[in-house]
């Protein structure tokens, strides 16, 4: 368990001039719950936008269980197990939760078109198969009763949590949240915090943005932390939450 | 001759450049294609026509009479279809669909008011004259169209880039919203322009229909396909762009119908302009004016 | 029955052209559903249905080939276009790729006008009349069949997922560029088998068929029936096609009445006449009213 998922080396991102990150370095191990703080505008999406290929670093290397992503098409990055969900969720509306579920195993369902115009047995076999698959991981958020309705019509926190199983549905092996309790009242993050314990304990990784520092300090095994676009402190929660550093740049600030 | 290929070249490239700029003008402010562009150019040259024959009207105040119910027509397309379209925020593919069906609209209309048949403008309205220089047969005709269609781009040109309203206009080209929040009446200036952008089109229709002195229900079509390979020549929403581009587009269609097939000209008018979007949807002259569509 | 029968005769004689066309009109509103579902809006596919047209009707009266033969053909080649233009035309979107496609018919239409094998402006004459009403009853029904599978499976969710959101789609592993250029190709296809069968039953084809306002009635009917399935587009297909009959009256006016739908839908009925959602919820309403 002590390998490496995900390494960032010294990886940087201009935008003409704009140096959004420079010499950003950390690993994301199997197994644990890793964490990505700081203050707005210091980057933490860019990193997440970097990692699933719709942005190329303008430097720097980018390693998924050895192999390198930069320069791959986000579907490649996807098929390599990498999934993640968006800070302004992105759920598709005008469909229906299940549906929402099984676009996210598209990967998976692997009949050619042939299968598909003569609704062959493995067609069929796939697509049940699928269906199943995905009324088990809407019922891991909590949201089986709701699979037939209209994606449109659920609530800020069940989008998010439907945008959650679609992720789970691509079968990645680390999960990237950008802010999962953006917006969640206090019982919500408790239960949210519960589930991501539970997809952590079935064996996937995760790599998380969040502002809400209890939820943070309380969720992450190792927290690294981005300001102004370079990583000023990386540890344990209790080594970034005496960091001097840290205090000053970032949770001083926090706490006015 | 080149000397007059050039010639025509410059007056066809003038009024192209007009038609275009209402085109390009609409895009820019509003961020719609106004496909019923052609349809109101059409609707020009007829009401030029029908005001020089039916109520003897002198060729200026046709002229001024096209303008004010070509802009008109479209103010009320503005109002009563794009302004709705606008409040349900509907996808920005939408309103261009709508433009369509008022175009057909508009050319079925004229189709049955005056028939499919080519119609002229009499003999005698038209400017007579023409001079020679060297080799060259130069209509008044020719200068009043070059003249005009400079004349009108000047103003505009002018009305954008000196006047309040102009930098009004420019600020909703950026961004609608945040001229909305310096307290601009972006509705208003929006109407202002589907007004303006249809009178120039207009115009461009009653100068089109005189060079020709030929006017029929489907001129507007191929000059719409015109405007599009203009706007996309010149970078869609581009002022300058779309000058520029006319002008290109007057020379490239005379010099290939001169020297290849007069149909192959068209082709290769839109075989470029095919190649231009593969290749730098921008445009080739433009400089970069998008809004998040 | 004998009265019947020579009843039907008669309807058949003066009606069957009109049948055909519903049925082929039916086929390319269908086409332009296909892009549509992907959220792409492409006016290529009058220009593919002329392609399928010209390309079967010259292999008919040249080179002699069966008509099954032509028909694939009349489907094979705007294909092979699209495949050829797809990749780079569907990097663009929006209006970008509705004025590309638009340019692209533009070139199709004059090039077919300005060649000689094409008959240039006067087009081909004397086609034979091979097209049978169960030809394309047959044909249309493939189609539906086909699209319907795809709807339900992982390439129908794939091409709703692009239409509602391109960065989503591609991070739920799904290859846009590819599924577009599915779409586009496949869209193409149908369009040309389109053009095939109504070229085998017109007798004459020319490149007027073939334009800007040929690819605005596809889109047209489409837009006035409903994407929301495929039953949308097949009814925005028959109401168009029939119009223009009923409304033999108005003359010159006629088309007025096409522009006037196309606004009127595009103002007050965003999703077309056939929305599944509203039909079904309105007929709740009255089930519910009258208990």
């Amino acid at each position: 368990m002590s390998a490496n998922l995900l390494s960032i080396r010294n990886v940087g991102k201009r935008f003409g001039g704009l140096h959004v990150l420079q010499d950003v370095s950390f690993e994301v191990p199997a197994g644990s719950i890793y964490g990505l703080i700081g203050p707005n505008g210091a980057g933490k999406t860019t990193v997440f936008n970097l990692i699933t290929g719709l942005l190329e670093p303008t430097a720097g290397h980018i390693d998924f269980q050895g192999d390198s992503l930069v320069g791959l098409e986000p579907h490649r990055i996807t098929h390599k197990g990498i999934a993640r969900t968006f800070q302004n969720i992105r759920i598709f509306k005008e469909m229906d939760l299940l549906e929402n579920v099984m676009v996210g195993m598209h990967d998976h369902l692997d009949y050619g078109g042939f299968g598909l115009f003569f609704n062959s047995p493995a067609c069929r076999a796939a697509e049940k198969r699928a269906r199943e698959r995905a009324r088990e991981l809407l019922s891991w958020v909590g949201l089986d009763k709701k699979a037939d309705m209209l994606a449109d019509n659920l609530s800020y926190g069940d989008q998010r949590k439907l945008e959650f199983a679609r992720a789970l549905a691509t079968e990645p092996k680390l999960l990237l949240l950008d802010e999962p309790v953006a917006g969640m009242n206090p019982s919500e993050k408790t239960i949210l915090m519960e589930e991501i314990n539970n997809i952590r304990n079935r064996g996937y990784g995760v790599f998380m943005i969040e502002h809400d520092m209890r939820f943070v300090m309380g969720l992450c095994d190792r927290i690294a932390v981005l300001n102004f676009g370079r990583i000023i402190a990386e540890g344990t929660p209790d080594e970034v939450r005496t960091n001097p550093d840290v205090i000053e740049a970032y949770l001083g600030k926090e706490d006015e | 001759m080149l000397e007059q290929q050039l010639l025509n070249a410059l007056t066809l490239g003038s009024v192209y450049a007009l038609f275009a700029l209402g085109f390009t003008l609409v895009f820019g402010v509003l961020a719609v294609i106004n496909l019923s562009h052609g349809a109101v150019f059409m609707v020009g040259s007829y009401v030029a026509l029908a005001l020089i024959t039916h109520l003897q009207a002198s060729l200026w105040v046709a002229m001024l009479g096209a303008m004010l119910a070509s802009g008109i027509v479209g103010l009320l397309v503005d109002m009563l279809i794009l302004k709705p379209l606008r409040a349900r925020n509907a996808p920005h593919l939408i309103p261009m669909i709508a433009t369509i069906g008022v175009g057909i609209m508009l050319t079925s209309a004229a189709q049955g008011l005056f028939g499919a048949e080519v119609l002229r403008f009499p003999e005698e309205t038209l400017p007579a004259g023409e001079f020679v220089i060297g080799d060259v047969h130069v209509r008044a005709l020719e200068i009043a169209i070059v003249a005009i269609a400079f004349l009108l781009m000047a103003v505009l040109f002018v009305a954008l880039k000196r006047t309040q309203l102009g930098r009004a206009l420019r600020a909703i080209a950026e961004s609608p919203k945040a001229a909305w929040l310096l307290g601009i009446n972006v509705e208003g200036l929006f109407h202002i322009t589907s007004f303006a952008a249809a009178a120039l089109g207009g115009i461009a229709g009653v100068l089109i229909g005189l060079n020709f002195n030929a006017i029929t229900p489907f001129m507007g079509q191929p000059m719409l396909h015109k405007g599009i390979a203009v706007i996309i020549l010149g970078g869609m929403g581009d002022i300058r762009g779309a000058l520029i581009g006319g002008l290109f587009l007057g020379f490239a269609e005379v010099i290939s119908k001169a020297y290849l097939s007069s149909q192959m000209g068209d082709a290769v008018a839109f075989g470029l302009l095919f190649l231009i979007l593969l290749v730098r949807p921008s445009g080739l002259f433009g400089r970069k004016l998008e809004r998040k569509a | 029955m004998e009265w019947l029968t020579a009843n039907f005769g008669d309807f058949w004689s003066t009606y069957s052209t009109l049948v055909f066309s519903v049925g082929v009109h039916a086929m390319l509103a269908l086409s332009i559903w296909l892009t549509l579902s992907c959220g792409l809006l492409s006016l290529a596919n009058a220009a593919f249905m002329g392609i399928g047209a010209y390309v079967s009707a010259l292999l008919t009266l040249n080179l002699g080939w069966s008509f099954p033969a032509v028909l694939l053909a009349g489907g094979v080649a705007p294909a092979a276009v699209a495949l050829l233009i797809g990749a780079p035309v569907l990097r663009l979107s929006g209006v970008y790729l509705a004025m590309a496609t638009l340019a692209f018919g533009e070139v199709v239409r004059i090039t077919v006008l300005n060649l000689e094998i094409t008959g240039g402006p006067e087009g081909l004459n004397g086609i034979p009349l091979s097209t049978e009403g169960w030809h394309i009853a047959l044909l249309l029904a493939l189609t539906i069949y086909g699209l319907a599978r795809l709807r339900r499976s992982k390439v129908g969710r794939a091409f709703e997922a692009i239409k509602e959101d391109e960065v989503a789609a591609r991070l739920m592993g799904i290859n846009v560029d590819r599924y577009k250029l599915l779409a586009f190709t496949l869209g193409g296809f149908i369009a040309g088998v389109a053009g095939a069968l109504n070229a085998h039953f017109t007798f004459f084809i020319s490149p007027r068929e073939y334009g800007f306002e040929n690819a605005v009635d596809i889109l047209t009917m489409a837009v006035l029936g409903g994407v929301s399935d495929l039953i949308g587009p097949m009814l925005g297909a028959a109401i168009l096609t029939l119009l223009p009959e009923l409304l033999r009256s108005l003359h010159d006016f006629r088309s007025l009445v096409n522009g006037a739908v196309l606004v009127l839908v595009v103002l007050f009925l965003p999703k077309g006449i056939w929305e599944p959602r509203r039909i079904r919820a309105w007929f709740q309403r009255m089930i519910g009213g009258r208990a």
